[in-house]
């Protein structure tokens, strides 16, 4: 299946996606990578808020490259989620929706992913040109010293993206290797 | 003696940076439509003719391929008879600071590993030189990407192990990886040398073209029947499932110790790129 979402999304909106079918998102997106997870796991401990509204938000693990002068963002694929697993869960039990990135999650994630109703969703890995045709605006909103890691708000329009961790357990990781294996 | 100035080794290396980034090598580009027509899973198929539209979408756009443009690793072969006029690395260096910055490619180095500066502008590079005959000088220069590099493994295996272990400790890379490293991927593998060595080996082992098997019929036998077992798991493009999983292997081999059989497995994805020129 199909499914268009616009950001911010609620339980309801993510409940009936499953591992496989793929999304065609629209709205804000924020990009944080690790530096930017560790910066808003310091803010959390001394009891600040996070840069931008958590409730219902999708996160997008990149780092772009620089955009050329006139251009709205550069290259802007998925780098590994799984970096991201030590501080996934706290955000998705603040409110956080939806994760985007590429690769293996652990189990504190997958569990995270249930409790909350959430998603984990893929981009296309090594597809940086592809992924940035969606991008329609480009703001950095905090930490610009981290440079390619810096917070950024993109809207993006019908975002090409496949669940692969849905909130009844699915794993597409797992399900679409064995069905393949399956058919021969 | 022939003399090549510092200012021409930045200027080739600069470019390279560049070229590398924005345009795959064409065996690298073969392989992926070759399999894209081979794979029976439609989603796989699919998933492939994506990658393909992206290559095409960041040459028209003048965009890099990925937006991990990688640690600059720059491989030099320099004719003994050559004499470079001024500093050989900084020369390098300089070459890798004007091509991230005039290409917009994205600076991902960090100065120290556990205090994690960004240096800005993506220097250093990572020099691998050799001496050989002659009096040229070939550089090439090859991103690396570090979803992938993350996900190489180094085994100090025992002779016992024999070949039998070997491929088992290349399969079991793979299937550790899983949809990590952006699959499909390449793999350069090392066997033999020492534990330093056998790593050089493989990264060196990414720079053969995936169209070129290894001239020993021993060891081209061994990487084309590694190929079909890793493309048998059904990882396949992405991780979804699906024949391709790995787009081409080179084997690179060193004499060893009696006692040793390391084997390192370089991994790297379906954005391999390298580019080169000859001064």
């Amino acid at each position: 299946m199909q499914y268009h979402l616009t950001t911010p999304v609620t339980q309801e909106d993510l409940a009936p996606l499953r591992a496989g079918d793929t999304v065609l998102l629209s709205g804000t997106v924020y990009t944080a990578r690790d530096a930017a997870h560790q910066r808003m796991m310091e803010l959390l401990d001394k009891g600040e808020s996070l840069p931008f509204p958590v409730e219902g938000s999708a996160l997008y693990y990149v780092g772009p490259t620089p955009e050329r002068p006139g251009e709205i963002i550069g290259s802007a694929g998925p780098t590994t989620s799984g970096r991201m697993d030590a501080y996934s869960p706290r955000l998705l039990d603040l409110g956080q929706a939806i994760m985007i990135g590429k690769g293996a999650r652990n189990q504190a994630v997958k569990d995270a992913v249930k409790r909350n109703g959430a998603v984990y969703l893929a981009a296309l890995g090594g597809a940086g040109a592809l992924m940035a045709a969606s991008v329609r605006e480009l703001e950095v909103i905090c930490w610009e010293d981290l440079g390619c890691e810096a917070v950024r708000k993109l809207e993006v329009e019908n975002f090409p993206l496949t669940v692969i961790l849905d909130s009844q357990g699915g794993d597409l990781y797992e399900s679409g290797p064995a069905a393949y294996l399956a058919s021969l | 003696m022939k003399t090549i100035s510092a200012a021409v080794l930045t200027d080739t290396v600069a470019k390279l940076c560049i070229k590398a980034n924005t345009s795959l090598p064409e065996d690298v580009a073969a392989a992926l439509a070759s399999f894209r027509q081979a794979e029976p899973w439609p989603l796989a198929k699919e998933t492939l003719g994506l990658l393909e539209d992206n290559l095409t979408l960041a040459k028209e756009k003048n965009l890099p391929i990925c937006q991990d443009t990688g640690m600059a690793c720059v491989f030099v072969e320099l004719g003994q008879e050559v004499h470079i006029d001024g500093d050989f690395e900084q020369a390098i260096h300089e070459g890798v600071r004007l091509g991230y910055g005039e290409g917009y490619l994205r600076k991902s180095i960090v100065a120290d590993p556990l205090r994690r500066v960004n240096t800005g502008d993506n220097t250093p590079a990572a020099i691998t030189l050799r001496l050989v005959p002659g009096d040229q000088c070939k550089i090439t220069v090859a991103p690396k990407g570090f979803g992938s590099e993350n996900m190489s493994r180094l085994g100090m295996l025992k002779p016992a192990d024999g070949v039998e272990g070997v491929k088992k400790f290349v399969v079991e890379t793979v299937k550790l990886a899983g949809p990590n490293p952006c699959p499909p991927t390449v793999l350069g593998i090392g066997i033999g040398g020492s534990f330093d060595k056998v790593a050089a080996l493989a990264k060196h082992a990414l720079l053969r073209p995936l169209d070129e098997p290894n001239p020993d019929p021993y060891y081209a036998q061994l990487e084309q029947e590694l190929l079909e077992e890793i493309n048998s798991l059904g990882i396949g493009p992405q991780g979804f499932g699906g024949q391709t999983t790995c787009l081409g292997l080179a084997i690179e081999t060193a004499p060893t110790h009696v006692a040793g059989l390391p084997v390192a497995v370089n991994v790297s994805c379906h954005v391999t790129r390298r580019a080169s020129a000859v001064l």
